[in-house]
């Protein structure tokens, strides 16, 4: 056996494993990522960088939740503009009937895109900039970016909107969901950085400290979150379920194929001494 | 090694050589036929197009009898011609059944309950495709009776290649369509309301 | 048996041997056509060595992919629209409203990272065995064209779903030009066709994705192919086969090409095809590096991402460009990274052609050039900063002494004796 060889097939191998880990990142979190909404423990909200959504697209009933979580509460100012509330309905599995009674604001028909009824010009005037269509928010930005974001907002009174966010600092983006999660306050350390010449002293977040209770516990707030992220992540790639199930067929008829392929071979190349 | 690369072999056996290929491209033919299936699928009506093709509903408070709807509404891309026959247009149906090619629309296309000699569900309304069976040209109303020739009783004429129907859509003979023309599924889901391309079966 | 005829004659039966109806159209065809003697010059009586290894599978998968971009590129030039305005929403009409339009748009995507795959490791293939060496020089630089075009070909590909990576990749790739003195600031502008990257641009870098680049590239393979008909393909051992023929004027090394490589390329087909679907299926984005998530953005001229880095097989030479504090040197050093390769044949003074048969410095360097091929690769994808730009400056540095090197490593070192024949063990 030449090394080289070995080196081809290493290389194949190599490649395999990158997919492999790969797949594992893109289907879930990581097995070591530790499930949040414990906010109990002493410094809540301390490791918020390294929340997971740790979402299910497969679990319907969680992406249905999610779809009235947003209908309720995002779809006043973000729109769907690439999803139909008919193609929402047959993926998520909700009948025609109560897509009709829950979901579909009134005056809007089935096979519309999922638009906000607010005008653009009022969003601009009100917020400083057009919120953003959230059609594939957890493609762009990732299902942790929109879950620790949902769960980062915090009291500010410096700013315009009562509110500040730790993953996206001086969000223009009011706490729309203090009514359910209650308030919380930032509570930040003064850190001492090691700076061209001499040092600085900067503010670190620390943790959260509850002001007010809302009308969910954390845990329900958690879970409000999660539903949420996993309708926006369906919504990023309506087709993701269906790829995934077709690609076990193809591979296994792939792999049939190639079998067959090298037995061919195999019996080709007795002729060559 | 001396010899030549390629050599015959006491061990070969040809008859499984000979199955194993035919097996592989067996194989290979049903992966390729399955490829296909994407490539060609993607040409079918999107779901714009198809969101586009829902079905219509259109207002009948607005035709007076002896009218059709204007402006043309439009379902999946095609004119959609709806006629209030008045009850003298309705007469004007009968009598002509041996000059037309299909009087009972037995070749033509169009519903179950659009089967009868005035091929609609109510009487009063006709509901049609308006494109000509021949080679899709927009027939144009000559609702008038006499008013192509003295026996004309009413209908549609195509100018393209000179198609005559009558008010019940049904092609006269020695037109160049052969069917009639075509009724699109529909229902009245109020008194005075039309919905083209859906009925009890549900969405065409 | 008696057959009659309408006229009463004994009918003529047809003679033994007469051909059959397939038969006949097949000598129909071949009279008009060298379709029989095509093949049997191309496939069957086309000699291949023997001893061809794992390496070898890479040239047949690389027109292979090549096939898979063009069917799904012209069904995705069916539904995609281009324009400022149109391009990124109809990429998601694809992705969500036509029928299979998002396995034909994945197909694609990942078909050109593969794509790349192929190559780099056909290229490594030829730098193993030497088979950029005489006779195969033009076959070399034929496939180093080919290599160029298909960096085009990726770079107005990657501009086209208009997201806002494309943009911003697109912005700082067509500004190297202005490094040019001179013309630099209008050539640029020239490219771009307005003042920024914009519809201009996108028109005009989807008509060379979809048409010129395609046809440039299907000549060169042509060309890459009838080259290597005519010397024949090199080997591990890097041996002329065409040295030693047996009494019948065939090598004694070699093998008909049909049926043995085919038999043996579709293993290849099908391996290939079982990861390819494996990224297609389950992993389209492969975690950011086949489809980067800032381009499920829209273009936005006012907003840079957070951290823009070309798709992985451009980030080994944008490495080496931010490793230069100079912009004009980096533009430069960058280009030259690319062309280098075109002198190999003339760098590597060898007087074997395979690395088996070569020196301790031959294998040094070129682990050495793989690793920091990689590594730059790796770190043109990290931000450029602090310990990232040190080690990309190493790397790039051994990048080019790999070459700048070969001439004296290459005839100085001491070589092992190559065999009379090829090396070959019946399995």
């Amino acid at each position: 056996m030449r090394t080289e060889r070995h080196a081809g097939r290493i290389a194949l191998l190599a490649l395999a494993a990158l997919a492999a880990a790969a797949l594992r990142a893109e289907t879930s979190g990581p097995a070591t990522g530790r499930t949040a909404g414990e906010e109990e423990k002493p410094k809540a909200g301390g490791d918020w960088q390294h929340w997971h959504a740790n979402n299910d697209v497969t679990d319907l009933p969680s992406a249905q939740r999610g779809a009235r979580n947003f209908v309720s509460y995002c779809l006043g100012c973000h729109s769907l503009k690439y999803e139909r509330w008919s193609r929402l309905g047959t993926d998520l599995g909700i009948p025609a009937d109560l897509l009709q009674k829950d979901l579909l604001p009134p005056g809007d028909k089935p096979l519309q895109y999922i638009q906000t009824s607010m005008p653009p010009a009022d969003a601009e005037a009100w917020f400083g900039k057009v919120p953003p269509d959230l059609s594939l928010m957890a493609r762009a930005r990732g299902r942790d970016y929109i879950y620790q974001f949902l769960k980062t907002f915090y009291v500010d009174p410096t700013r315009q909107t009562g509110a500040n966010n730790l993953r996206l600092p001086t969000t223009a983006m009011p706490h729309v969901l203090s009514e359910l999660e209650g308030l919380k306050r930032a509570v930040f350390r003064e850190e001492t950085r090691a700076a061209e010449g001499g040092s600085s002293r900067e503010l670190v977040f620390d943790h959260f400290e509850t002001l007010a209770p809302g009308r969910l516990s954390p845990v329900e707030y958690d879970r409000f979150v999660r539903d949420t992220v996993n309708f926006l992540d369906y919504v990023s790639e309506p087709t993701q379920t269906a790829r995934r199930a077709l690609g076990v067929w193809v591979v296994l008829f792939l792999l049939v194929f190639t079998w067959l392929a090298w037995l061919v071979k195999r019996e080709y190349w007795k002729d060559v001494h | 090694m001396a010899e030549h690369a390629i050599g015959a072999d006491d061990e070969i056996d040809l008859s499984r050589r000979k199955f194993l290929t035919r097996a592989t491209i067996a194989t290979g033919a049903i992966g390729a036929v399955f490829t296909a299936v994407p490539f060609v699928e993607s040409w079918s009506p999107s779901e714009r197009a198809r969101a586009q093709g829902a079905p219509v509903d259109i207002d009948l408070t607005k035709v007076e009898p002896g009218q059709m709807i204007a402006p043309i509404p439009v379902w999946r891309k095609s004119p959609i011609y709806v006629v209030h026959r008045g009850p003298e247009m309705i007469k004007r149906i009968a009598g002509h059944d041996d000059q037309l090619k299909d009087p009972h629309s037995e070749q033509s296309d169009q519903p179950a309950y659009a089967k009868n000699p005035l091929r609609s569900r109510t009487p009063e309304f006709l509901v049609l495709v308006g494109t000509c069976t021949h080679l899709g040209c927009l027939p144009k109303q000559r609702f008038a009776a006499g008013e192509l020739y003295p026996s004309w009783p009413g209908g549609f004429f195509c100018p393209c290649h000179g198609s005559r129907f009558d008010l019940a859509g049904r092609v006269f003979q020695g037109s160049p369509a052969s069917i009639n023309l075509r009724v699109p599924p529909y229902s009245f889901p109020t008194e005075r309301t039309l919905r083209v391309g859906a009925d009890e079966k549900g969405a065409a | 048996m008696a057959i009659k005829t309408a006229s009463g004659a004994p009918a003529q039966l047809p003679p033994a041997g007469r051909p059959s109806a397939g038969q006949r159209l097949w000598a129909w065809l071949n009279r008009r056509m060298p379709i029989q003697g095509f093949i049997e010059d191309q496939l069957t009586g086309y000699y291949a060595p023997k001893n061809f290894n794992v390496w070898y599978f890479f040239g047949s998968l690389a027109l292979l992919v090549l096939v898979v971009q063009l069917l799904t590129g012209i069904f995705l030039t069916m539904f995609y629209k281009v324009g400022e305005t149109s391009s990124f929403d109809s990429v998601e009409y694809i992705m969500r409203e036509v029928s299979f339009g998002w396995l034909i748009r994945y197909l694609h995507s990942t078909g050109a990272s593969a794509f790349f795959i192929v190559v780099y490791l056909h290229m490594f293939r030829a730098f193993l065995y030497g088979s950029y060496r005489a006779p195969r020089e033009l076959l070399w630089l034929l496939g180093m064209a080919v290599y160029l075009a298909l960096m085009a070909e990726a770079f107005m590909g990657y501009v086209l779903p208009w997201g806002n990576m494309s943009f911003w990749g697109a912005q700082v790739i067509v500004n190297l030009f202005s490094t040019i003195p001179g013309i630099g600031p209008a050539l640029v502008e020239w490219i771009r066709g307005d003042y920024a990257i914009a519809d201009a641009t996108l028109n005009r870098f989807f008509s060379l994705h979809v048409v010129a680049i395609p046809l440039a590239l299907l000549l060169l393979v042509a060309l890459h192919l009838v080259a290597l008909r005519q010397t024949g393909s090199n080997n591990p051992d890097g041996i002329e086969i065409k040295d030693r023929l047996g009494p019948n004027g065939r090598p004694l090394d070699g093998i008909p090409f049909h049926p043995y490589y085919t038999v043996k390329d579709i293993v290849g087909v099908g391996v290939f095809f079982v990861l390819f679907a494996i990224v297609v299926f389950f992993v389209p984005t492969l975690g950011g590096l086949f489809l980067e998530a800032p381009n499920f953005e829209p273009a936005n001229p006012l907003s840079t991402p957070e951290h823009i880095a070309p798709v992985w097989y451009f980030t080994p030479y944008y490495a080496i460009l931010r490793a230069v504090p100079d912009q004009r040197l980096g533009a430069l050093l960058m280009l030259i990274a690319v062309m280098v390769f075109l002198f190999v044949p003339w760098l590597d003074r060898s007087p074997v052609k395979s690395m088996r048969y070569k020196g301790y410095w031959s294998r040094l360097w070129l682990t050495l050039f793989a690793i920091s091929f990689i590594a730059l690769g790796y770190l043109g994808l990290q931000p450029a900063e602090g310990l990232y730009v040190v080690l990309a400056r190493i790397f790039a540095v051994i990048y080019f002494l790999f070459f700048i090197l070969m001439p004296f490593y290459t005839r100085f070192e001491s070589v092992r004796p190559v065999p009379e024949r090829v090396t070959y063990h019946a399995h």
